[in-house]
């Protein structure tokens, strides 16, 4: 299960400034490939879509993979367009989401 | 933050991939001082991927810069930095860029889509390694050309199967 989802954005920004959004989310990406200490094959379990949108606009996304850490760090660049809001999603093997929204301090 | 990332990112080793640009995969990887060994077995489920992926086309080198650390001690979480020389334009920009390991039991570990929203084509994440590997980006560009990059990662303690 996902948790905890922390979004990093520059305190203040200005339209058409390039900035850095840096996104990291708690979760297992538990790769189907590792064995309980019973033997067990544990089955796997990957946040394997994340997506970000400012405003309307979907502005990146990703698909991952189980070759992707636990607790996924996923940092993009984005030029300012104005001011706006992001709406961040974290999507589960079992098609469950996660959403975190973040302002934009836009001076 | 990251207003200058060209000029972060000129480590030696990204130096060193710079100037192997221009010169045919094969020779680049008989080049004693590039960083790929060149004789690292590459998985079959890794051949199947990037065969589908560049259906058949020459990915061009010198675009990108793959940024991993030299020696990961830990395979469960090996930062990486991705970026790729575009101007980012609507006629001219970063579709898509692959993220694939050679050695992994699963070759493709991300694909990151960009478009000119971003502005600068630069991704940053977390990744796995089982064991010492190259690690590959592949970058689709607008104009259905393919730009690739190649980084060897010596790894002491395999990640848990990626």
């Amino acid at each position: 299960m996902a948790t905890k989802p922390r979004i990093k954005l520059p305190d203040t920004v200005k339209t058409g400034d390039v900035i850095e959004v840096k996104t990291l989310i708690t979760h297992v990406m538990e790769t189907g490939n590792r064995k309980d200490s019973a033997g067990k094959p544990v089955p796997r379990d990957i946040l394997n879509t994340f997506v970000a949108k400012y405003g309307q606009d979907e502005v990146f996304r990703a698909e991952l993979g189980p070759g992707i850490s636990a607790n996924p760090y996923i940092s993009f660049q984005m030029r300012v367009p104005g001011p706006g809001t992001f709406e961040f999603s974290w999507t589960d093997d079992h098609g469950v989401t996660t959403v975190e929204t973040a302002a934009l301090n836009v001076v | 933050m990251t207003e200058l990332p060209h000029i972060q990112i000129l480590t030696r080793r990204s130096f060193v991939v710079s100037a192997a640009a221009g010169l045919c995969l094969s020779s680049r990887l008989a080049h004693a001082e590039t960083p790929s060994s060149g004789t690292l077995e590459r998985s079959t489920l890794f051949n199947e991927d990037f065969r589908a992926l560049t259906a058949g086309a020459a990915p061009v080198e010198g675009k990108i810069v793959l940024e991993l650390p030299e020696i990961a001690e830990n395979g469960n979480f090996v930062p990486v930095t991705i970026t790729v020389d575009s101007p980012m334009t609507a006629e001219n920009h970063v579709k898509a860029i692959h993220l694939l390991s050679t050695s992994n039991p699963v070759a493709k570990v991300a694909t990151f889509h960009l478009s000119p929203f971003n502005a600068v084509a630069r991704v940053q994440s977390r990744m796995r390694l089982s064991k010492t590997q190259d690690v590959i980006a592949l970058a689709q560009m607008s104009d259905g050309t393919l730009a690739i990059a190649t980084t060897l990662v010596k790894v002491t303690i395999g990640g848990c199967s990626g």
